[in-house]
Order: structure tokens, then sequence, then C-alpha cells
């Protein structure tokens, strides 16, 4: 009786699961593409706010919107997708692609067509210009961001009406403790005895906590590094913390937020960044888009987005459809 | 010398990252040159010397007592098997989750992480002992302490080192997420591309995989020195030198 | 406040948008606990990462072990270049994990096919080794035995000392597979996301943090447990001793 020969049999088998595999596996999965259901006339809803499909749209080529990598970040992104998707246009989303220098070279290089970044951010980051000549009128501000992409055949689109720049946050308990600041000069003096936390390369920027000690002639007593200041800030680990004004956490009315009474931050209202030759495709109707959908945006209400995000663990995606809802500009599915 | 740096690409500037300072992508400080190598791979070092030197006088023992009395394989075994299939990442994490940052932390994550392929080396090492010899050193009158101080385990050291080796380069690679947790090692310049750019986080790339093949070499050489005379004779003659990470299941586990 | 005035808005959000959130950094999911149920809601999000996780594992198995078998097999046959290769496999095994997908990242750029080579490259010392070895174990009498029988060098390779070594090269390939799932949790430094990728999305959340990682571990269990039926159905003569 013939014995059957194990090797072959188990290398047959390998063969047939590398085939099996191969057709698995992918690179960089583009998610989203498709549109949402939207209904557009018909009803006789107040026409005021919903997106109206532009005519068209569907014909021009995919316009891929990027973000960075973090929570603000992948809800403007899905806010701005599924907005223009709305109107009508085809939509590839390629979401958390990076830092600020990595999506800046993609955004060059025309990996990806558009994506929101704020103009503080671009000011010192791409353009050289050191922060503390970054004009503090946020209006002015946008005007150079404007004029900085302009050169590199990029568009930046009306800024957003909230910003979302640095602050130092502390515990109500915290600041309790020390007299109840309300600006971050009211720590003068205390900051000695006081541990301070950022995100890692915060004691090497000059737009965190080196330029802190600068402006404001604070030395603090030590710094922390975390990628969590709310954590850092509840488990004592750190006294005062480096914030975001539309962190998720703030909505809880937990933390105290400290002024910025010598304006040493600068502005950092976020722009709709878009190569020209995306925007020529996106036309007048589809540049309103853009511009109307973020007009609700205050900063209250990213402070919820965010927070929905990271406190009540919603998926972004869910987050900016619900915000989309709710401002009415798409219909409630 | 600059054509073949920019020759080399991305990998020309991380060279350049390591052996001159340069201004960091904010523009705000001075990032990168040996000196901040330095310091970095001096703190990656001794976390990692740290982490597998506690793992080592924790599973050295555990590792030989078991091995020693033969029973209990099966811990010996699960160990190993748990130890592999953890995720090294998902352990610093948890320990950073539930602990909190720091030194002390990071080095008790990465001992629990360095702690299952010693145990295991030494266990295997200490069974796959001849039995003839250790039968032989029982019977010339020696404690069972001393026959195993003595006699097995000079005679498992080249598979105790090969374990102890392994232990150390995982502690080292694990190591360079570390900044995660507030100690700064090599791994800061890949967390934090923004302030040290691509040129920095390649450069950190390099660095610890030098680091790492250094420690290796060490160790290796360290391993040879231990390797009594005998069992060097023994496996000059033809069977499969250098470093012996896992051995066969039949050689090892199994009762003679 | 730096608000930059313009055309009035156009849509309000009304005060209902704005949900209380002052219990919620105590209760789940807001306090970053373990939060089992936020887990069972949410198991499905884990699916297609535990999936990316899967294929990086199988594949990366599936070659290196053709490659390593290939590998020892012409070791095996020209003993000059055991140690050569011997010493590459190690090297390779050396460098570590992050650093080696950030460097192969700027030369084959972002993806699934970065980490496939990564993780490929990391199980060639285990199988490689323990192919060698298990080759080598072969009783020097029962080649002679075959020789004498008449059989081919081929004959003798893939009846005689393939099958007998058939145990060790399957340890390998055990062992190859948890290290390759628990190395592939790094695979998301060469943007291809894997269960890895959802622990780093958000590290402070226990309960993220335990779901990525048992199911890792799961993950690692079952590939292990196939690898031994498929030993135990490949080697009926011989039963397969539990590592």
């Amino acid at each position: 009786m013939t014995r059957k020969n194990p090797v072959i049999a188990l290398l047959a088998i390998l063969v047939l699961g590398l085939a099996f595999a191969a057709c698995g596996g992918d690179d960089e999965s583009s998610t989203g593409g498709g549109g949402s259901s939207t209904s557009s006339g018909g009803g006789s809803e107040s026409a005021g706010n919903e997106i109206q499909k532009v005519d068209g749209a569907e014909s021009k080529p995919v316009i891929t919107v990027g973000s960075k990598n973090f929570t603000e970040q992948f809800v403007l992104g899905e806010i701005y997708s599924q907005a223009l998707e709305a109107a009508g246009f085809r939509v590839k989303k390629s979401l958390d692609i990076g830092s600020e220098l990595i999506a800046h070279k993609a955004l060059q290089g025309g990996k990806i067509d558009a994506y929101p970044e704020y103009t503080g951010t671009a000011l010192t980051s791409f353009f050289g210009v050191k922060p503390a000549d970054v004009p503090r009128d946020a209006q002015k501000a946008y005007e150079d961001t404007k004029a900085g992409f302009a050169k590199e055949d990029i568009t930046a689109l009306a800024p957003t009406p909230f910003e979302n720049t640095y602050r130092l946050g502390m515990t109500k308990e915290g600041a309790a403790k020390v007299g109840d600041p309300k600006v971050i000069s009211d720590l003068e003096g205390k900051e000695k005895d006081l541990k301070i936390s950022g995100y890692p390369e915060c004691n090497q920027r000059k737009d965190c906590l080196l330029g802190v000690q600068d402006a404001y002639g604070l030395k603090f007593g030590k710094f922390v590094t975390s990628q969590q200041p709310y954590q850092v800030l509840d488990s004592g680990a750190a006294d005062v913390a480096f914030v975001f004004t539309t962190d998720g956490p703030l909505a809880s009315g937990k933390y105290v937020i400290l002024d910025d009474d010598k304006k040493f931050f600068p502005p950092y209202n976020v722009t709709f960044n878009i190569r020209n030759e995306a925007l020529k495709n996106l036309g007048p109707e589809g540049q309103k888009v853009i511009e109307d959908v973020q007009k609700p945006m205050t900063e209250k209400v990213m402070q919820e987005l965010n927070a929905r995000v990271d406190v009540d663990k919603q998926k972004p995606e869910e987050v900016a459809k619900a915000y989309l809802q709710s401002a009415g500009f798409i219909p409630k599915s | 010398m600059s054509q073949v740096v920019a020759a080399l690409g991305p990998f020309g500037d991380a060279f350049d990252f390591i052996l001159h300072q340069r201004e960091s992508q904010a523009g705000t400080v001075q990032v990168g040159g040996p000196g901040e190598i330095w310091e970095l791979s001096w703190t990656h070092l001794k976390l990692s010397l740290a982490a597998t030197a506690i793992a080592t006088l924790i599973a050295l023992p555990i590792g030989l007592w078991l091995g020693h009395i033969g029973r209990y394989q099966f811990l010996a075994t699960s160990t190993s098997n748990i130890g592999r299939a953890v995720p090294a990442l998902g352990l610093i994490v948890f320990f950073i989750a539930f602990l909190g940052v720091g030194f002390v932390n990071v080095c008790a994550a990465l001992v629990l992480l360095a702690i299952p392929p010693i145990i295991t080396n030494t266990y295997v090492g200490i069974r796959g002992v001849d039995r003839e010899t250790v039968d032989a050193a029982n019977g010339s009158g020696l404690t069972g302490m001393q026959v195993a101080s003595k006699v097995e385990l000079p005679l498992a050291m080249p598979t105790i080192m090969g374990g102890i080796r392994i232990a150390f380069v995982s502690v080292i690679a694990t190591a360079t997420v570390a900044p995660l947790a507030n100690v700064d090692t090599l791994g800061r310049p890949i967390v934090s591309p923004n302030v040290y750019g691509t040129a920095g986080q390649l450069a950190a790339c390099i660095v610890v995989a030098l680091l790492t093949f250094a420690a290796d070499a060490v160790l290796a050489a360290i391993q040879r020195a231990v390797t009594p005379r005998g069992i060097k004779i023994q496996a000059n003659q033809g069977r499969l030198r250098g470093r012996v990470p896992f051995v066969s299941p039949k050689r090892s586990i199994q009762p003679t | 406040m730096a608000d930059v005035s313009y055309v009035p808005i156009l849509a309000q959000l009304g005060d209902d948008f704005f949900s209380n959130r002052e219990g919620a950094a105590k209760r789940c999911p807001g306090n970053n606990g373990l939060c089992l149920g936020w887990i069972a809601d949410n198991f499905t999000d884990y699916l297609d990462p535990l999936w990316e996780h899967v294929l990086l594992s199988i594949v990366p198995l599936a070659i290196g072990f053709v490659i390593a078998t290939a590998l020892a097999l012409f070791a095996h046959r020209y003993r000059i270049m055991q140690p050569f290769f011997l010493f590459f496999v190690g090297t390779l095994f050396t460098i570590p994990s992050i650093a080696f997908y950030l460097i192969l990242l700027n030369i084959t750029g972002r993806g699934f096919t970065t980490a496939v080579v990564v993780l490929t490259a990391y199980t060639q010392v285990l199988i490689y080794r323990n192919v060698m070895i298990g080759l080598q174990e072969v009783p020097a009498e029962t080649v002679d035995v075959a020789e004498g029988m008449g059989l081919t060098r081929r004959q003798i390779l893939f009846r005689v000392e393939l099958p007998m070594a058939l145990p060790t090269i399957f340890a390998g390939l055990r062992i190859a597979a948890s290290s390759t799932v628990g190395i592939a949790g790094f695979a998301f430094f060469a943007g291809a996301g894997g269960l890895g990728g959802e622990i780093f999305s958000d590290p402070a959340f226990k309960g993220n943090v335990v779901t990525a990682s048992v199911l890792m571990i799961l993950l690692a269990a079952v590939l292990e447990l196939i690898v031994l039926v498929v030993q135990r159905a490949f080697t009926p003569w011989e039963r397969a001793v539990a590592t």
C-alpha cells in the first residue's frame, strides 16, 4: 500500500494557504468613498442649512481628504468629508496621516488633496515664522497663512470660528490650593513648587514650555511628559498641564483654564487647505459647502464633539454625522 | 562626501543627524548630534540592563530549581507559551495605564517581558544535562545543591546564556517605546518626529539596531566564555554551533 | 477671544446638543476603566483589526516557512554555507522590530507589504534553525540503511530525513507562529494596522488595551493549536511532544 508522503501533502497545503492569503492584504485601505444617502429637494424643510447636491459633482475626480493624527482632526476630517459627500462629490478619506510635517508633505506631493490645519501651526512649522512673530490677531494670522499656502499652489479656505490653542489647565482643587489663579500670570511666584505636564516635545519647543517660561518668566518645578494631561492632573502627578482649548474632558467642568493674559500663544483657527487643482473641481458651490459646514463650530461645540470621541468613546465618523444632522446640514436618517 | 550623503537619501540625512547637531523642525531647539544620541543611548542601556539583570535574578533560580527536580514541567512550558504570546506593546501600555509613568514602572513591565525566555532556557538547559553525569555526581556524594550549582549549572550555561541573550535583545527592542512613560530612551525621536524630523526618527532606528547588535555580540562572547571546554570540543565535532535560542523538543523535555 | 467674525452663523445648535458631562469622568467609559459593557457593545469594532492581524501573522509564516526550509535544505546539502546562513538569519532577528519597520518604510513605503517583509524576516531564524537541527538529528545509521537500500540522495531527503525531522520543524513553526503574532503588534509603525494599532490609538483606555491584548494572545494560542493539530496529523507515527 502506498504510504502517503506527509511532506509533499504538507507543502501542497501551504501553497494553497499562500494562495488564499494572497487574496487578502491591501496597502493603506481607504475608508469611505461611498456617498451618504441624501435627499435633495423633495421635502418642504427649510432649505436654509441642508446641503444641496452640486451639479456634476459625481463626474469630478475623487477628492482625497486627509487629517492629522488626533481626535479633533479625525472629527474635522470626517465632517468635511461627509459634507462633500452629501453635496455629491466622490470623497476618499485618508485620515490619520501623521503629524503636521507628514501631512504637509502629503498635501504638497498630491497624496491628499486637502486637510484641515491650524493657522498658528502652519505659520510656525511650515512658513518659518518664529512663534513670537506670529500676529496675535486671528484675521491677520489667517491672511498670512493664506499667503504662505498660495505660494505652494494651495488655497486656505475661510477660517473656523473656534481656535484650538494652548492654555494651562489645573483641577479645581489644585487651583484652589494656589489661590484660584485666573490667568497664567497669577502663577508667578508659586510655580517653583508646581509640576507641569506636557506632550513629549513640549519642553523643547518655543511654542510650548520654553516660550511660556520666556514670556511669563515662570520657572516650573518639574516637567512631566505625558500624552494624557487630564489623567496626570487627576492623579496628581502634575499640578498644571498644557491643554488645548477644545479638549473633550474640558466639557466636564472639572478643570480651571488659565487665560493667556500676555497673549503668548498664537491664534490657532482651522483652515481647510486644498490644492488649487482640487479646488477647481470643487467649484464655488463645493467651497461654499465647506465654509458653511464649519460656521457652527464654536469652541463649546468642538469641546462637545471631542468629548464624544475621547470621553464617550464614540467613533469620529458617528460624531461627525450627528453634528451634521443636529445642525441641519444632512437630514436625520 | 556630501554627494554620498545625498545619494543615500533619507539614510544620508539620518547619519548626518547622528553626527551633527541641527535645529529642530519647528526651529526652536537644537537636537541631534553625538551628545544627545549618547544621552538617549545611555538611558536606553541603563533601562535594558536593569530590567534584564532583575529578570535574571528572579528567573534563573526558579528555572534552576524546576530543572533540577525535574518536575512541574508544565510550569516551564506554559510560562514560555504565555510569555511568547503576550504582546510587548500591550504589556508596556497596560503597565502605564495601571501604574502610571516613570522609570520603575517601565522597568517592571520589561522585567515581566524578560522572565519567560530566561526561565525556559534555564529549565531546558538544566534538563538537557547528560543524566549520567548527574548520576555520577550524585553518586560521588555531592548534595543536591552542590550538584545543581557545580555540575548542572556550568554544563547548562551555554543554553542559559542563550536565554539571557534573547531576553536582553527583546528588552532593548521594547525599551524603544519607553518615552511614552516619560523615560527618554532612543525611542524619543521615534515618537516625536515633529521635533526630530524623519531624519531623527531614522537615526534613532539605526542607533537602536547598532546598539542591539553590539549587546548581542557582547553576550555572545560571554556565552562562549562560560561554555565549559568539554562542551566546546563536543560542539566542534560537527554539531550546530552558535546561538541556541530554543532547543529541540525531543532532546530537552522528554524524560530519558 | 480670537473669534473671526463674518456672516452670521446659518445653523444654530440648540442647548440639547450638549450632553451633561458632570459625572462622565467617573463612569465608564469616561473613566478609562475596564468597562466590560463598552467592550461588549463595541466588540465588532475590533474584528477588522483582528482580521488584519490574522493576515499579518499567516502570510509571513507561510512565506517564511518556504524560504527558511529552502535555505535549510540548501545548507544541509552544502555544509559550507551553514555558518553564513546562520549568521544572516540571526542578524535579521536581532534588529529591533520598530527600527526594522521604520527603516524599511523608507525603502518600500507604508503598508501591508512592508510589514510582511519585516515579519517574514523574523520567522527565518526560528524556522531555519529548527529545520537544520531536525535534519541533523536524524541518526546517521538510519541514513546509512537507506543508502544501503538503494535510495537516491533526493529520496533519502524526502522519504527519510524530512519526515523524521518533522516534529522539530513543527516545533519551530509553532514558536514562529506566536512570535509573529507578537511582533505584528508593532506593525502599525509600518502603516499596516493590526491590533497593535488599536492599542496605540487609545492607550489610556484600559478596556481598549485589554481587549486588543487578549485578542492577540488568543490569536497566538489558536495559531499554535492549529500547527499542533497539523503536526499530529502529519506525524502519526510519533506522539507529538508538547513543548
